[in-house]
This record gives C-alpha cells, structure tokens and sequence, in this order.
C-alpha cells in the first residue's frame, strides 16, 4: 500500500464518519437525499475518481477508489458511490461526457429489458431497468445495451424516463426504471473495448465485495465494543469464552473478505478476471451471512431493534450480498469454468488468478 | 478498534513461475504412477527418497543462509514449492516438520556447532524431526508440561511421556519441550527446549494406530535418558517464548488448506467435464475459499519476510483452513454419489474414505480449534 492511499483512506474515513450519523442515516432510510455529504465527496475529488485526469477527474487507478468506497461503506454511506464510479467509467470509456452530480447504471437483462434501435438522427430508448440503484436521485443514468453484437452506453436524463420506486433490504433505493423516449446522438456511443454487460457485472461484484468487506469491519468494530461494555453475570459478556470464539469466528470472517475484496480489486484494475473476482464476491457474501449472524447473536435483543445502529450495517450486508451476483450465482460461474478446465489445469487456474 | 490486517502478499515474478515451472516439470516425472491413495496422504506421506531429490533440487531450507545448506531463496519462492508439492499431493511429510520449524527454530536460538551440525542435513532431505510437545495430562494446555529434565553433572536427566508425537518412530530427532524449573509461580518461565537424538539410551516410542489403523503419532517415554548440556535449544527457561514463535510457522501455511485437495481433484474427474449446477455451485465455493485464503496464507508469507510477529493471522488461517478442508469433504460427499471405500479400484472412492477418516485430525493437530479462537479472541483484546 502506497504512502497515497494511506493518506486517500484516511481522508476519506474521516469524511464519512464525521457526516454518516445516526441522524443522516435514519433520514436517508426515510427518503431524504444527503446533498451535504455528496458535495462534500465531490468537493473531495471521490465522485469522478475514476474519470481521467485528462477529463476533469481524479484519475485514481481502481484499487485506491476501491479504497474510498471501502470507507464509504464502513460508514453506510446512503449515497450511490459505488454506482457513480461504475457510471463514470462507462461514461468516459465511451467517449462521452461525464455529467456532475450522482449516476447509476442500468443494463439490459430481464423482460421487457432496455432496447436501444437506431434513428435517422438519433435513437430510440424503451424498456423497463429493474432495481436500478438510486435512479431517483441520480442526474443521469448511463444504460449499457447491445446493438447488433455491440455495446452501446446511452447516457439519459431524468426528464427522459419514469420510476417505479422500490428499495433494498437496507432502505437504499432500488428503483424500476421505464424508458420511452429519444435520444439524440451525443447521448449515445460505443462502450470502450471489453466494457460490455458482463464485465460491467463483474465491476459491481468487485465494487459490492469492498462495500461488504468496509461494512463488515464496521460490524466487527461495534460488536467488540458493544460486548466489551455489556455487562451480564458480573462481567462483561467478552470474557465469556463462548461470546469470545464466536467474535473470533467474525474477526475471521471479515478478514477473509477484507482479503477477498483486495483480490477482486486487484483484478479488477489489472484485467477484470472474472473467476478471481467470483471468487472474491463469492468469499465476501459467505463472510456477510456468517459475520452479521454472530454480530446479531452478540449483541441480543439491543441488537435487534431500530434504534441500535447495528442494522444499518447487516441490512447492507442482506442486500449488497445478493447484489451484482449472489454467492451462488459466482460460484456456479467458477465452478462450470473449473469442471470445463479438467482435472489438470484446476490447479494452475487457481494459482494464476 | 483491534482488526487482523493481512497486507497484500508479494506479488509472483519472473522468478517465482520459472521456479513453478520446474518444480512441476519435476513432480510430473517423480509422481508418475503414484496411486491416489498415496497421493491423498498429502504432508502425512513419507518418503525418504523423494525427500533426498527434493533436497537435491534445493528446494528444502530454500530461505535459510547458504553457509548452513539454505538456498537464500525468498519466502514467496519458498511458498511456491510448498503449495506445488501439496496441490500436486507429493509425500513430502518425511522432512515436513525439519523444514518447517524445527530447523527454523535452530537457525534462530541454536548454537553456531548445533547450527552447523544438523542444518544442513536436514536442507539435503536427510534428516528429520518430530516434535515433542503434547502430554497424557498436557495437551493444548502445552504450559502443564510434566516431563523433566534435572540438570546433572554435564548435562540433563529427562523423565517423563510424550505423546500424540507424529513421526517418532522414523524421525531422527525431537525438539522437545520439557520443565527445567519447577519452582516458578509463572507457568510459562521454567520451561526449554532439547535437541533430542531419537538413539539416546533410555527412550522407548511405542506406536499408537489411529482410528484407521494407521501409524502417525506415537507414545514416546524417557526413562533417566541423559541429554549433555550441548542439547540445550536456545536459552535455559526460554522454552515458551520460543515454542510460540515456532507457531506462525506451524499455522499459516498452505498446509493448512490444501491437504484435502486431491479429494477435490477427484471429485472433479469424478464429475466430469459437465457438471450440474448444484455440483458447480459446491465446488465453485471451495476454489473461492481456498483463493481467498492462499492470499490470506501468501500475506503471512510476507510478514515472516519482513521479520513480523503474524501469530494471531496464523490461527485465522488455520482456523479457516481447516474448518474449509472438513466442509470439503461433506460437501463432495453429498454431490458424488458413492460410498466411501479405501479398498476401491476408483481413486474418488478410495481418497474420499481416507479423508473422511483423517478429517477430525485437521481441527486438532498443530493447536485445536479452541486454542486458535482463545488465540484470535487474545488478539481481538479480549483476554
């Protein structure tokens, strides 16, 4: 870790912890968008991490933006982050002009998914985008399709579409989206070379590792103090050798998604390898439903209720685990590739990821 | 607040694949024709042989000084040999423990003569320990060590039992781990460690056959053996602070999660190359988890490089490594449909019914699950 990103995580900790509050986050549950955290991230340089120097970004490589969304997360930062990034980075692959202001992507899976048909002076956008990330809030939407074998990023206005509100476990919004609209042609073109629907997926799944991995070492965090403080049969409940080997198990657990994380981080800076990040969001979502399972048992009925912060943590952990690909859905990917390899190359598959 | 930070491992080099490459060329000619049996027996296999060519290649004491044997190599490209030599299912287990930590621990608190001596035998593939901890009344609590050694006219008288000891019967020598001093209020001063030739007079190891009737671990009794003063490891009362840091070493390696893999290349030949989605899902998460924690295990590899104390990462890795390696088996177990046979002609058959049966030992040898999360528990900075 370089002396940049020490000083990147630091920053960006301190920004989401003095602005993610118990207040912010009861109110984001409850619909009310966080403008003076999001300025501040801008201000901050974090929301055009990934846009190019050369276009008014901050230029970071994925593994220090990855870092950033980390922090975020630790903090349950009610903001589409992660989805900005992956926004941009369509956005500016293609070419086009990254707007100012949170985005989120859609893409084209489902019934009635996106379609994109070309116009004699520009294109026509229908279809239904299910649980897009924030589409309420968002000042653009960058949709990935295909035409004719080709990916295609459309960069939409609010203005242009209509929303089905819908959210995930944690309140965060996951909106239906439905297009019928023109576009003209500077709102469309070519996604960048390998940008296409599924290394887009892989992007998330990279992105939801590192959320997972930033909000379970929060769950962690909480959990030690809350049994370092409570105090049952005379002790507090961290001398219990029970309590202690089953926060033991969830030190563990987020060790191994902070370890996984890192690697589909790793992968996806250097080449988005979708096996080595399989791996990671695959390893990330089994330390989610193990950590916030023992976090939840920690900490009993307290635990349990709105008031305690805990669930704004485990309610993220529910829902970003099934996001962009559940456990299994990446561990048939991975286990399909490795039966299809054969016995002899298992091993050195999993050695050069 | 108290987290386990694994920092990203040294990546592979140039270096690092050649030397993968060789160590593959060379288990292609010295494996040919070993039997999935054998190669499921993983780190518990011995083979004196194969240890010599090992030891030939240079490829035990790869990181040690090249005036005691060693290669100078880094821990990485030790690591790589390792990882090979378990995914390959080679019978490394005859020089295991020497090259882990037993001349490890020599290098670091043995004399210049005890240095000289045994170092560079073992480095050739020659020389072998067993270790010499466990009790009938101390078992992970290690600091009830019994056995004694009185210090005499030059040298040590030692009486007492060891047991559970992996190797004895083959082993050249013991580091053990003994009381000097009885009269200390602290459990954990009063206690070193001895070179032990497995010759000396007034020793008698005694098999013990595990539960498949195999036989690893031995009872190992001294009867007034005397020991000189030039068996002594390290410092006189030392011996805790040096058996622990004997332990990053014991724990963290891919020893730890890869000894279950030829059951996982079975089960894939077993499956074939078109598997159902259920079955894909199953071994789609263990590659997951065992990616994840070669990562977790290589990071280990660099802090020991860079002179750290990893102890507390080594019980997560073995705590993780193990529990992986025992839901391997129920998990193949439950999408192959066989029943477990050792007398099979069918290689799958044959290492699911050797691991199943080998499998209550991964939680138990080199510190029980118990002792790993008190250890972790130690770390979070809760004891």
């Amino acid at each position: 870790m370089s002396e940049t990103t020490d000083l990147l995580r630091d920053m960006a900790e301190r920004l989401f912890g003095q602005a993610c509050d118990k207040n912010l986050l009861g109110a984001a549950e409850k619909g009310v968008w966080p403008a003076a955290l999001w300025a501040q991230m801008a201000e901050a340089g974090l929301t055009n991490a990934l846009v190019p120097e050369s276009a008014g970004g901050s230029g970071l490589g994925v593994c220090d933006a990855l870092v950033a969304v980390r922090a975020a997360a630790r903090h349950a930062a009610p903001v589409p982050f992660a989805e900005t990034l992956l926004a941009s980075w369509l956005v500016a692959g293609a070419g086009l002009a990254v707007p100012a202001g949170p985005l989120t992507i859609a893409h084209a899976s489902g019934a009635q998914a996106p379609m994109l048909t070309q116009r004699a002076n520009g294109w026509r956008l229908t279809g239904r985008a299910r649980r897009v990330p924030y589409a309420r809030s968002a000042c653009a939407i960058a949709v990935l399709m295909e035409v004719d074998g080709k990916a295609f990023v459309a960069l939409v206005d609010p203005k242009l579409y209509a929303i089905e509100p819908g959210h995930n476990l944690a309140m965060e919004p996951r909106d239906d989206v439905i297009f019928d609209c023109d576009l003209g042609v500077r709102d469309v073109a070519p996604a960048a070379s390998g940008a296409d629907a599924r290394t887009l997926r892989a992007f998330g799944a990279a992105m939801r590792s590192a959320q997972i991995a930033g909000a379970l070492s929060r769950v962690l965090d909480i959990t030690l103090q809350y049994t370092q403080e409570r105090v049952q049969f005379g002790k507090p409940i961290s001398k219990f050798q029970a309590i202690q080997h089953n926060l033991a198990m969830l030190a563990a657990h987020s060790a191994a998604a902070n370890a996984a994380a890192d690697m589909a981080a790793e992968a996806a800076e250097r080449d988005m390898n979708e096996l080595v990040i399989a791996a990671g969001k695959t390893r990330c979502g089994d330390a989610a439903s193990a950590g916030a399972a023992i976090a939840h048992q920690a900490h009993g009925a307290i635990g349990f209720t709105h008031e305690h912060i805990l669930h704004f943590f485990t309610k993220r952990l529910w829902s970003w685990r099934d996001e962009f690909g559940k456990e299994s859905d990446w561990a048939l990917v991975i286990g399909r590739a490795a039966a299809s390899a054969g016995r002899a190359k298992i091993w050195s598959d999993i050695v050069t990821a | 607040m108290t987290q386990l930070n694994f920092a990203p491992p040294p990546p592979n080099t140039e270096s690092t694949e050649t030397l993968r490459a060789k160590v593959r060329a060379f288990l292609d000619i010295e494996m040919a024709g070993m039997s999935a049996h054998e190669r499921a027996a993983s780190w518990g296999g011995r083979n004196p042989e194969f240890s010599r060519k090992m030891g030939a290649q240079g490829w035990i004491g790869m990181t040690w000084p090249k005036q005691y044997g060693g290669h100078e190599r880094s821990a990485l490209e030790r690591y790589v040999v390792l990882e090979e030599m378990l995914a390959a299912g080679a019978p490394v287990g005859a020089h295991w423990v020497a090259d882990r930590q037993s001349a490890p621990s020599i290098l670091r608190f043995g004399t210049e003569a005890q240095r000289q001596f045994f170092v560079p035998k073992v480095a050739k593939g020659e020389c072998y320990f067993c270790i010499g901890m466990s009790e009938p009344d101390s078992g992970s609590d290690l600091a009830a060590t019994r056995t004694r050694a009185q210090a005499v006219d030059g040298g040590f008288k030692v009486n007492g039992t060891k047991i559970w000891t992996s190797g004895a019967h083959v082993a050249h020598y013991m580091i053990l781990f003994c009381r000097t001093d009885s009269n200390t209020e602290d459990r954990h001063s009063g206690v070193s460690q001895f070179i032990v030739d497995m010759k000396t007079p007034g020793i008698a190891v005694r098999p013990i056959y595990d539960l498949s009737g195999q036989h690893h671990f031995n009872e190992v009794v001294f009867d007034d053996m005397f020991l000189p003063e030039s068996a002594l490891l390290g410092k006189l009362g030392d011996g805790w602070k040096q058996v622990t840091s004997e332990l990053s070493y014991e724990r963290s390696g891919p020893d730890r999660f890869l000894s279950t893999f030829t059951l996982l290349l079975e089960g894939f030949q077993m499956l074939g190359r078109t598997v159902d989605d259920r079955s894909a899902i199953v071994l789609g998460r263990i590659i997951a988890h065992l990616m994840t924690l070669r990562r977790m295990s290589r990071s280990i590899a660099g802090m020991l490089q860079r002179g750290e104390d990893p102890a507390v990462q080594a019980a997560v890795v073995k705590e993780l490594g193990t529990s992986l390696e025992q839901d391997m088996v129920e998990a193949l177990r439950l999408i192959v449909d066989v029943e477990p046979d050792g007398g099979s002609d069918n290689p799958y058959v044959a290492v699911l019914a050797h691991t199943i049966l080998h499998a209550p030992s991964f939680s138990l040898r080199g510190g029980t699950r118990e002792i790993l999360r008190g250890i972790i528990a130690r770390g979070l900075g809760l004891r």
